[in-house]
């Protein structure tokens, strides 16, 4: 990944603007903004952000390219959508800040131990081995992530949440061996190998 | 005979054992007594939801929905998507709208499903179960159905984001949309049409990864519901449920709070008022007991 950051870097010098727009999803939309604000007022997280998205958008055309890529900011995003409902200029900025956090997770910029960066990964991971996610895998991973230490001290605060589920039945401890899966996940792996094969193309055209 | 089918992508939050089962449970006895009919897509994938970007790049992400589709269009033709989860029918419409825009993205996305012998060509209209209601079947008949109104119950209309933006319900408002207020007085309960709260997110996946900033909106989405004197949330969506209904211990501790606030589905409240019994109901899903629909249930 490392070397995909030199490429891009060397490749379009200092128009970060050029490569947000080139190798970010819907990042052609970048330069549409006029800086009113609005999303930044209406994020739910809004207080969170130190480059609220509106700031994100100038950084980029400013070429704050490390600031930008290896920003906590672009991880903040819950997908609520509110700023893309409220934009005057209809930018889709869910979808550009989630371009630019995968960006940045391509290239090897993500802030070590950002949570949102480690649990969206761990997720992905999760639904590409039987296509469908697993649920208590998912939530073991994730208490564990920051080791074994914190994982234990994280699994036991989580505990009477993970009891009221289990009495439910919202959780099955048998997930923990096989558990759901897509039938033909030969053909369902072949196909995203496929679609993922593509889209490395794509971009390492981009870099070249 | 059903009177209306669908082509139904359930999504796996809503499988035997994980945690919006209850949702589906529901959902089968509400769709019995609407002779509403799910055929289920076969072998259908995960959409991704809405925090699968990090690992996944857009073309593999659009490309599980369109496997989803495929299939659809292959084993039910003709029949329009319904979701139950707020994320998939939002991934899943994203998806289909992005691939219409952007012809060598599709074409890409036919390239990756011809690994497995399949295509993408129709695009048939992909809805959320509440469109279906309010949209297909409306409110009177919906009302025609009702044995045991929800009387005296009074409900906070939870619509959080994702059913409600970016698409959300025709002619329903982002800011203020009143379909679930409107539905609860359908049922006979009493509905708070300025529950301020309404459209406040609950943090979604990063309830997980960032608990603490999550639970503080969700502390002040319930805070809101008994101010206004809530017997109850009722939502739409599987991790508006969740966020708000498993995390209200943890939030007592960190705020001092009281707080024991059952949240429950549309589809919770239907099957009670349509005289159907707690099981159907499946209110023994909930983590915090809805007490007061246990009790028209069990009439």
């Amino acid at each position: 990944m490392g070397d995909l950051n030199t490429a891009m870097i060397e490749k379009y010098r200092n128009r970060f603007l050029k490569e947000v727009e080139a190798n970010v999803e819907e990042g052609e939309w970048v330069k549409m903004c006029m800086q009113c604000g609005v999303c930044s007022g209406s994020c739910p997280l809004g207080k969170f952000w130190e480059h609220p998205p509106q700031e994100i958008f100038m950084m980029i055309r400013a070429g704050k390219r490390d600031e930008v890529l290896s920003s906590e900011s672009v991880w903040m995003c819950t997908s609520c959508y509110n700023c893309i409902v409220r934009c005057p200029r209809e930018l889709p900025i869910t979808h550009i800040m989630h371009g630019l956090a995968h960006y940045a997770k391509r290239l090897g910029l993500v802030p070590k131990n950002q949570p949102t960066a480690k649990f969206a990964q761990m997720f992905w991971d999760n639904l590409m081995v039987k296509g469908r996610v697993n649920e208590l895998k998912l939530g073991l991973n994730l208490y564990f992530m920051n080791g074994i230490g914190d994982g234990v001290k994280v699994a036991l605060k989580n505990q009477k949440i993970g009891l009221g589920m289990l009495k439910s039945k919202r959780m099955n401890p048998l997930e923990a061996v096989g558990g759901h899966a897509v039938k033909d996940l030969k053909g369902f792996h072949a196909v995203l190998k496929k679609a993922q094969e593509l889209e490395d193309k794509r971009l390492a055209d981009h870099g070249a | 005979m059903a009177k209306r089918q669908y082509s139904f992508y359930p999504g796996c939050s809503s499988q035997k054992g994980a945690s919006s089962s209850n949702y589906l449970i529901s959902v089968q006895t509400m769709c019995e007594e609407l002779e509403v009919q799910l055929n289920e897509i076969p072998d259908w994938n995960c959409c991704a939801a809405s925090i699968g970007y990090a690992g996944g790049g857009e073309l593999p992400r659009l490309t599980l929905s369109a496997r989803n589709l495929a299939l659809s269009e292959q084993h039910n033709p003709g029949q329009d998507v319904v979701a139950t989860c707020a994320a998939c029918w939002l991934s899943t419409r994203e998806a289909q709208e992005r691939l219409h825009e952007d012809q060598s993205l599709l074409a890409e996305a036919n390239t990756a499903l011809a690994e497995a012998g399949l295509k993408l060509t129709k695009e048939m209209p992909i809805k959320h179960m509440a469109e279906v209601l309010i949209e297909d079947i409306g409110y009177a008949e919906l009302g025609a159905k009702v044995k045991r109104p929800l009387a005296g119950i009074k409900i906070a209309g939870y619509v959080g984001c994702q059913t409600n933006r970016p698409f959300g319900i025709a002619g329903e408002s982002f800011e203020n949309p009143k379909y679930l207020d409107q539905l609860v007085e359908t049922l006979g309960g009493d509905s708070i049409p300025d529950y301020e709260k309404k459209v406040q997110c609950c943090g979604g996946a990063l309830a997980f990864s960032e608990p603490e900033k999550s639970q503080e909106m969700v502390k002040g989405i319930i805070e809101a519901a008994y101010d206004h004197g809530a017997d109850l949330i009722v939502t739409p969506c599987p991790v508006c449920q969740m966020n708000v209904e498993v995390y209200q211990d943890q939030i007592n501790q960190t705020y001092g709070t009281q707080f024991k606030m059952p949240v429950v589905y549309y589809s919770t409240l239907m099957a009670v008022a349509y005289g159907r019994s707690a099981k159907d109901a499946a209110l023994n899903g909930q983590v915090i007991p809805a007490k007061k629909l246990e009790a028209i249930a069990g009439k």
